[in-house]
């Protein structure tokens, strides 16, 4: 039974021309260890590169023109 | 007349009316429902207002009493009797004013060629849709430009919607269903805050206008704001009030949150420049990592999946993006405009 639906655990979902989004029970650490506060229990990884708050996503990639390359 | 009833009687309609319309409406509600059951005809007054207004989407009596009507549906004026939510003659007076409205966004919104139903192709429709958005940016202005009263201006335009932010939105809650309404579901949870009210976005932007130092009271300003800007929050009602414009609320969202990550990233940017703390900045930054969540659960899990599921919404998905961008369009360069030539935004050009 995968993670989503076994409701633990969590998934990591790239979204197409956009951001890893990850659900469920995960903590997302500094390099020093320390729990980096995202405020939320759904969030936004940047995957490409550009935005302002990384690790999250902030939504440039639209400005950019990423692409993932998946999706048709 | 019972002692309660004659309480409300006396009661003034905590908004100025703007015409015809309103007045009566206002003097209306300003009663109890048993007090005037017969010989209401206020759709008769709802015709003469849609006839008489060259746009109604620009008219401030047609708008203010759309405003009002949806209002009685949130709960947002407590001194009004909650019978009147559901009389006839008011829903009738509604459907008027609705028919004019949509049949007018119809006319004037022009809609995309529609994408294949598919999840890919309708997220990647809704996000071509959204970067085209192009001509001069409010945003833009408010982080290089605007002064504290145009900063105070535009939270008095923002808090019609922005205090019930959500709302209108979570009406379309129980006529989804699988994977569509857990998506819409995963947005509104966050919205809400989560389970923590202080977390809450209307609670965030509640604490931003006292930080700035105005009333956080909801429908405080609404005086102020001119019909563009309740027309920005009447199309979200109207859309999610109606089951028939399930696409076109889906759609809205989708647009919404699609256009809302970057421009609040510059609206904070606008506050600090002028030396504002995290108290008012707070709402903004937090909509830059929210909204860059939710326009992809938005525009992939919600439009994307529910065009797959029902791609007989699939026209009105892609209008209700269309209109909002329209209308919020309109009411942004509405607040530019008056700015660039030195005017106010606001009705009495004052906050």
């Amino acid at each position: 039974m995968s993670a989503e639906i076994a409701g633990d655990g969590a998934t990591i979902t790239p979204y197409t021309d956009g951001p890893l989004i990850v659900r469920g029970d995960f903590e997302i650490l500094s390099l020093d260890g320390e729990v980096l506060p995202s405020g939320r229990k759904t969030v936004a990884l940047c995957r490409c590169g550009v935005s302002a708050i990384k690790p999250f996503c902030d939504g440039t990639h639209k400005l950019v023109g990423f692409r993932s390359g998946d999706g048709e | 007349m019972s002692v309660l009833q004659h309480d409300l009687a006396v009661t003034a309609f905590p908004m100025e009316a703007r015409g015809p319309l309103s007045t009566r409406l206002t003097a209306i509600l300003s009663q109890g429902p048993d007090d005037s059951a017969q010989g209401l005809e206020l759709s008769p007054v709802a015709e003469a207002a849609v006839a008489a207004a060259s746009s109604v989407v620009r008219d401030d009596d047609v708008q203010l009493s759309l405003f009002i009507l949806y209002g009685l549906h949130y709960g947002s004026f407590p001194a009004v009797s909650a019978d009147w939510e559901w009389h006839p003659e008011l829903v009738a007076a509604r459907r008027v004013l609705e028919r004019a409205f949509e049949g007018e966004l119809r006319a004037t919104v022009a809609v995309p060629p529609l994408p294949q139903p598919t999840r890919v192709a309708v997220a990647r429709a809704l996000s071509e849709l959204t970067s085209a958005d192009s001509g001069p940016s409010l945003s833009r202005y408010v982080a290089k430009k605007a002064t504290r009263e145009q900063l105070g201006e535009f939270l008095i335009q923002r808090s019609v919607y922005t205090l019930r932010e959500a709302d209108p939105h979570s009406w379309a809650i129980p006529r989804l269903t699988g994977r569509a309404k857990a998506a819409l579901v995963e947005i509104q949870a966050d919205e809400y805050g989560g389970g923590r009210p202080a977390r809450m976005h209307s609670e965030i932007f509640a604490t931003t206008m006292e930080e700035f130092g105005l009333d956080r009271r909801y429908g405080r300003y609404v005086d102020e704001v001119p019909a563009i800007t309740l027309a920005s929050l009447n199309v979200m009602s109207m859309f999610g009030l109606n089951r028939r414009l399930l696409g076109a609320i889906v759609g809205h969202l989708a647009a919404f949150e699609m256009t809302s990550s970057i421009p609040n990233a510059m609206y904070a940017n606008g506050f600090r420049r002028l030396g504002y703390g995290v108290g008012v900045t707070a709402y903004f930054d937090e909509h830059v990592a929210a909204d860059a969540v939710h326009e992809q659960i938005a525009a992939n899990d919600l439009a994307g999946a529910l065009a797959e599921d029902e791609p007989a919404l699939l026209p009105d998905i892609l209008f209700g993006a269309a209109a909002c961008l329209v209308v919020d369009g309109w009411a942004g360069a509405h607040i530019l405009d008056s700015w660039t030539a030195d005017r106010s935004s606001l009705r009495s050009g004052t906050p």
